[in-house]
C-alpha cells in the first residue's frame, strides 16, 4: 500500500502576548491511499487544529511551528498560500460541522458547484454542470437538475451536509478531512451520512480523516484511530484493537466512561478535566488524572511507542 | 399502579404562533386578501405519568418537542390545552403566589452550561438568589450555610463561591447549575439535555453526580435527552417523542430489548456503538416540519410499514401486554 | 484590584494601540483643562468687571506680543480663558444630555424588549416617531417657545438645562434600539429561564439579570453619543439657539468670532474650533477602539 499522507512531528502553536501555547504537540501519523483514520479527542484536545494544519488553514494567531506534512511528494507545510490553494479543495477537500461554513446562502447550489469545478478544472460551464449533477447523484440527491437551481435554505440539515459532501467530491480528491461532520445532526441522519461517507471512500478510493469526539462513530467508520489528549496523540492503532483493547489509561478511561460500558449503576469516570493549553502539566499531560502516574510521568514527556498489544501508545507505564 | 403519580401530564398540547403581526399575516391569494397564520405544533396531545423517585426520560430528535414539553411541565410556557397535576393538584392554571409552593418543589437544570449561569453574577449570588427569594426568613448565616452544604454536595469547593462562572470549566458550571436547582431542596427536577454540551469523560462525572443526588435526596427526574445510550443507563422508563407526539412509552429494559414502534426501532439501530457493526434501519425522507403536520400518523412518511390507514387515521396510544404504551396501527393490528 | 487591572487584557490592548493612547491623552488634557478652568484661566469671562473693552480683538501673543496668549474677542475677553470655560460648558451639556438619553433609552429598550407584544410595538413606534424629528427641529421648536415665554434674559439663566433636555430628549431612541436588540438576544438565554423557574418577578429579572448583560453595547454607543451631543450643542449655539454669548460654550465662541474672520480676527473662531475638533475627534477615536476591543468576534479564538 502506498502512503497518501505522512504527517511528521507536526507542532502548531498559538502566539500570545509574550509566549506561545502549544495546541498540537509533535504529532506524527501516516495515512495510506483509500484509508480511513479517526482523530478522536475531547474539546480542546487539538484534533481540529491538527486537521486544519494539514491543509495549512490554521487561523492567526496560530502557526505551524515545526514538522512536515508530506502529500503527493510535497511538504504542504512549506507551500505558499497560492500553491496551497491549488491543493486545497482540489486534491484535499474539507467537510465542516456546519454546512453553512461551506455553502453561501445567497447563491444557488448550482452556481457554487460550477464555480468550484471551474476554479480547479479547465472545462466548459456545461461540462462543469454535468460533473455537479453526477456528484449530487452520488450522494443520493434526487432530480439534481432541479436541485441545482435551489438555495441552501431550501434544504434540510441532512440534505445540506450531503450537498457539502457532493461539493467535496467535485474535484475527485484523494483525501477528505471531515471535522465533526455529523455532530449537529440527529442520530438517524448521522447514520445516513456516515453510511454515505463510508460508501464513497470505498467506491472512489478516497482517504478520510474523520475528526470527532464520538468513539462510536469512529469504531464504525474508520480503520485506524488516533486518540488525542491535550495536543498530543496518546494512542494510535487499528480501530478494532484500540476500541476492544485500549492501552493508554486515557483511552481506557474514555471507553469505560461510556454508558454502555457501565456494569453497575455508576459510570466509570475519569477524575478531573483536561487541562487548558496554558496549564499542561510537566511530563505526561495526563499525569494528574492517571492512576498509573509515577516518577517518570511527572518529569519526562512519554513518546509514542509500539506496545506489546501492537498499538502505539505514549505512556511510561505500559510495556 | 394505583398510587397517585407525582406528576400527571394529561393531553398536553403546546402550539406556538409564529405568524408575527397582523400585517405579516395578510397575503394576497386567488384575488382575495387572506389571513395566513403559521402555527408550530410543538407538542401534540401528550399524556404521561411520572412516579415518585423514578427517572423518566423523554428522547427524540431535534424539533420533536421534548424541550418544549419540559418547559411546559416546569411552567415556563403555559400549555395551549391539557392539564398538569402535581401530587393530584392541578398546576398549569396557577399563577404568582399560588404557584410558589410548586416552584420550590420543582426545579430545572439546563443544557448549555455557558448560557445558563448569569455571567455578571458571582456563584454565591447565583445560589443565594433562590433561597433569599423563597425563604426570606433565613438569616444571612443560614443562607451561607445552606449554599456551602449544596456546593459541597455537587463537588464544588465552597471556597470558590466568590468566583464568576467564566472561571469554571463546562463540567463545573453544570455542577453549579445543579446546585442552583438543589438549594431549594426540590423533590422533582426537570433536566433538559444536562450533559449534551459536555465532553465524554465529564458526562460520566455529571451523570454519576445526578444519580448520587437522586439516591441521597430521593429525587424524581424528568430527563430530556437525544442520547439513547445515556438514557438507557439512567432511566426507569423512557418516552419516545416524534414531531411532538408520543410514539412509545416503556420501561427502559423493555424499550431497549424489545422496541415496538417502527420509529423507536430505527432510532435504536442508528446509535453508533463501539464494537457493533454498522447495520441501521434506513429511513426514507426527512422529518416533516411541525408547522404542517402530516395527516394520520405523524411518522407515516418515513415509516417502512406504513399503509393507507396510517396515512389517514391518527393512531391512539394503547397499552400492550408487556406494559409498553405504543401508538401505532401496525402494532395494534399485529402487522409489526 | 490595581494589580488585576495592570495585568488585564484591557490595559494591554489599550497600550498597544497608539491611536487609542493618543486620543485618551488628548481627551484627558482637555477634561482636566475644563475641570480646573477657574485655576488656569487668566480671567473670569463671566465677570463683566474683569473685562476691558479696550482689549478687544488683540491678536495672539506671538503676533501682537500682548499679554493674551490666544488673543481676545470683540468684547475684550481672553480667548484662552473663554475656551477653558467654554469646554466646561460643552462637556457638561454633552455628558448631561447623554445621561438623560441613557436613562430614557435604557428604560424604554428594556421594557420593550422584555415585555414584547403590544407594549413593544407601541414603544418602538414612539421611538420611530422621535427618530423622524431631527434634534435641531426639536431644539428650534422648544427654543422658540421658551424664549418667547420667559424672555431672552430669562432664557440665559436656563439655557444649560434646556440644552441638556433638548439634546437628551431627541437622541434617546439610539439607546432604546440598542438596548432592546441586546435584551432580545439575552432574554432567550437559559439563565433568564432559570430566573423565571425560580419565580422571580419580571422587574427583578429585567434589572438584576438582563440589564447588566446589555451594558457593553451601551458603553460603546455612549462614547459616540457624547461626541454627538457636544456637536449638537455646538451646532445649536452656532445657530443662536444654544448658550447665550455671556455664558460661552465652544459653539457660541465659534459663532461670536465668525463674523470677524474675514475682517482679519481669525483667532476668535479658530482656537475654539480647534478645541472642538480635538474634543470630538478624540472621543470618537476612543469609542472606535472601545468598540473593537469589546467586539468578541475580533479577539476570540
Amino acid at each position: 500500500m502506498d502512503t497518501l499522507l505522512d504527517v511528521r512531528n507536526l507542532t502548531v502553536k498559538f502566539a500570545l502576548r509574550d509566549s506561545a501555547l502549544t495546541a498540537v504537540n509533535n504529532v506524527s501519523f501516516t495515512l495510506n491511499r483509500g484509508e480511513r483514520l479517526g482523530l478522536v479527542g475531547e474539546s480542546g484536545a487539538g484534533k481540529s487544529v491538527t486537521g486544519f494544519s494539514i491543509i495549512n488553514l490554521v487561523s492567526k494567531p496560530g502557526f505551524i511551528a515545526d514538522g512536515s506534512v508530506w502529500f503527493d511528494g510535497r511538504d504542504l507545510a512549506t507551500l505558499s498560500q497560492e500553491e496551497m490553494r491549488k491543493v486545497r479543495g482540489n486534491r484535499i477537500s474539507m467537510i465542516f460541522q456546519d454546512p453553512m461554513m461551506t455553502l453561501n446562502p445567497v447563491l444557488t447550489i448550482g452556481t457554487q458547484m460550477v464555480e468550484t469545478v471551474l476554479a480547479h478544472r479547465n472545462v466548459s460551464k456545461a461540462e462543469a454542470e454535468a460533473i455537479a449533477m453526477d456528484k449530487l447523484r452520488k450522494v443520493y440527491i434526487n432530480s439534481p437538475e432541479k436541485r441545482l437551481k435551489q438555495y441552501p435554505h431550501e434544504f434540510s440539515g441532512g440534505m445540506r451536509q450531503r450537498i457539502v459532501i457532493a461539493i467535496a467530491l467535485l474535484t475527485d480528491p484523494a483525501l477528505i478531512i471531515a471535522d465533526e461532520p455529523t455532530t449537529a445532526l440527529d442520530v438517524t441522519i448521522q447514520a445516513e451520512i456516515m453510511d454515505l461517507l463510508l460508501e464513497l471512500c470505498r467506491t472512489e478510493d478516497m482517504g478520510l480523516i474523520l475528526i470527532t469526539h464520538d468513539l462510536g462513530v469512529v469504531s464504525q467508520v474508520t480503520q485506524k484511530v488516533a486518540v488525542m489528549y491535550a495536543g498530543s496523540i496518546v494512542e494510535l492503532g487499528e480501530t478494532e484493537q484500540v476500541c476492544s483493547n485500549p492501552q493508554h489509561p486515557y483511552t481506557r478511561g474514555l471507553i469505560a466512561a461510556l454508558p454502555e460500558a457501565a456494569t453497575g449503576s455508576r459510570l466509570n469516570q475519569i477524575p478531573g478535566s483536561m487541562p487548558n493549553l496554558a496549564e499542561i502539566p510537566v511530563g505526561c499531560a495526563f499525569n494528574n488524572r492517571c492512576e498509573l502516574g509515577k516518577g517518570a510521568c511527572f518529569t519526562t514527556v512519554p513518546q509514542l511507542e509500539r506496545k506489546q498489544s501492537g498499538v502505539f501508545a505514549a505512556c511510561h507505564e505500559l510495556e | 399502579m394505583g398510587k397517585t403519580p407525582l406528576l400527571h401530564i394529561q393531553n398536553v398540547v403546546k402550539h406556538f404562533d409564529i405568524s408575527g403581526g397582523l400585517l405579516d399575516q395578510l397575503a394576497f391569494s386567488g384575488g382575495k386578501i387572506v389571513r395566513n397564520r403559521s402555527v408550530v405544533h410543538a407538542v401534540n396531545n401528550v399524556s404521561l405519568d411520572i412516579m415518585e423517585g423514578e427517572t423518566l426520560s423523554v428522547v427524540g430528535e431535534s424539533g420533536c418537542g421534548k424541550s418544549t414539553l419540559a418547559r411546559v411541565v416546569i411552567g415556563l410556557y403555559p400549555p395551549t390545552a391539557g392539564e398538569i397535576h402535581y401530587r393530584g393538584q392541578r398546576m398549569d392554571n396557577l399563577q404568582g403566589t399560588a404557584r410558589r409552593p410548586f416552584r420550590t418543589k420543582a426545579q430545572m437544570v439546563f443544557q448549555d452550561p455557558y448560557a445558563s449561569l448569569n455571567p455578571r453574577m458571582r456563584v454565591r449570588q447565583i445560589l443565594e438568589e433562590p433561597v433569599r427569594f423563597h425563604k426570606p426568613e433565613l438569616s444571612g448565616d443560614q443562607v451561607r450555610e445552606k449554599i456551602a452544604e449544596v456546593m459541597d454536595q455537587v463537588g464544588i469547593n465552597p471556597v470558590w463561591a466568590e468566583r464568576y462562572p467564566h472561571e469554571f470549566s463546562g463540567g463545573q458550571r453544570q455542577r453549579i447549575s445543579i446546585a442552583r436547582a438543589l438549594v431549594l431542596d426540590p423533590e422533582f427536577i426537570v433536566a433538559d439535555e444536562p450533559i449534551s454540551a459536555l465532553d465524554v469523560s465529564i458526562q460520566a462525572q455529571v451523570l454519576n453526580l445526578m444519580m448520587d443526588l437522586q439516591e441521597q435526596r430521593n429525587l424524581t427526574y424528568l430527563f430530556i435527552s437525544h442520547d439513547l445510550s445515556v438514557v438507557e443507563h439512567i432511566s426507569d422508563r423512557v418516552a419516545v417523542l416524534y414531531l411532538g407526539t408520543l410514539c412509545e412509552l416503556a420501561t427502559s429494559e423493555e424499550l431497549f430489548e424489545n422496541p415496538r414502534h417502527p420509529y423507536t426501532k430505527a432510532l435504536l439501530s442508528a446509535i453508533p456503538r463501539i464494537g457493533k457493526g454498522f447495520q441501521h434501519i434506513k429511513l426514507s425522507g426527512d422529518v416533516p416540519t411541525p408547522i404542517k403536520l402530516p395527516t394520520g400518523c405523524v411518522f407515516h412518511g418515513r415509516c417502512p410499514n406504513a399503509n393507507d390507514r396510517c396515512r389517514q387515521e391518527v393512531p391512539v396510544a394503547r397499552t400492550l401486554e408487556s406494559g409498553s404504551v405504543v401508538a401505532c396501527h401496525g402494532v395494534e393490528e399485529g402487522r409489526i | 484590584m490595581w494589580k488585576k487591572f495592570r495585568e488585564s487584557y484591557f490595559l494591554y490592548s489599550f497600550l498597544r494601540d497608539p491611536v487609542a493612547v493618543g486620543s485618551f491623552l488628548i481627551l484627558l488634557v482637555l477634561v482636566l483643562l475644563a475641570l480646573f478652568a477657574p485655576l488656569l484661566a487668566t480671567q473670569n469671562p463671566y465677570d463683566g468687571s474683569a473685562i476691558d473693552i479696550l482689549d478687544a480683538e488683540i491678536a495672539p501673543r506671538w503676533i501682537s506680543h500682548g499679554k493674551f496668549i490666544f488673543g481676545t474677542d470683540v468684547q475684550g475677553r481672553d480667548i484662552w480663558s473663554t475656551i477653558l470655560y467654554g469646554a466646561r460648558v460643552s462637556l457638561l451639556i454633552g455628558l448631561g444630555a447623554v445621561a438623560l438619553q441613557a436613562v430614557l433609552g435604557i428604560v424604554v429598550g428594556l421594557v420593550s424588549g422584555y415585555k414584547g407584544g403590544k407594549i413593544d410595538s407601541i414603544l418602538m413606534r414612539i421611538t420611530d416617531v422621535q427618530l423622524s424629528f431631527s434634534s435641531y427641529m426639536v431644539a428650534i421648536f422648544f427654543g422658540a417657545i421658551l424664549q418667547t415665554a420667559v424672555g431672552v434674559g430669562g432664557y440665559a439663566d436656563i439655557a444649560l438645562p434646556f440644552l441638556v433636555f433638548v439634546i437628551g430628549i431627541s437622541e434617546w431612541p439610539q439607546y432604546a434600539r440598542t438596548v432592546r436588540a441586546s435584551v432580545l438576544a439575552e432574554k432567550k438565554k437559559e439563565y433568564v429561564e432559570a430566573a423565571r423557574v425560580i419565580g422571580l418577578k419580571p422587574t427583578r429579572i429585567m434589572w438584576r439579570h438582563i440589564l447588566p448583560n446589555t451594558l457593553t453595547p451601551v458603553l460603546v454607543i455612549s462614547t459616540v453619543q457624547v461626541a454627538n451631543a457636544v456637536m449638537s450643542e455646538a451646532a445649536l449655539s452656532f445657530l443662536g439657539l444654544g448658550m447665550p454669548a455671556n455664558q460661552p460654550s465652544l459653539g457660541s465662541l465659534i459663532k461670536s468670532g465668525f463674523t470677524y474672520v474675514l475682517s482679519g480676527s481669525w483667532w476668535i473662531t479658530l482656537f475654539p474650533g480647534l478645541v472642538l475638533v480635538l474634543l470630538v475627534l478624540s472621543i470618537n477615536l476612543l469609542g472606535d477602539w472601545l468598540r473593537d476591543f469589546l467586539n468578541p468576534k475580533l479577539y476570540k479564538d
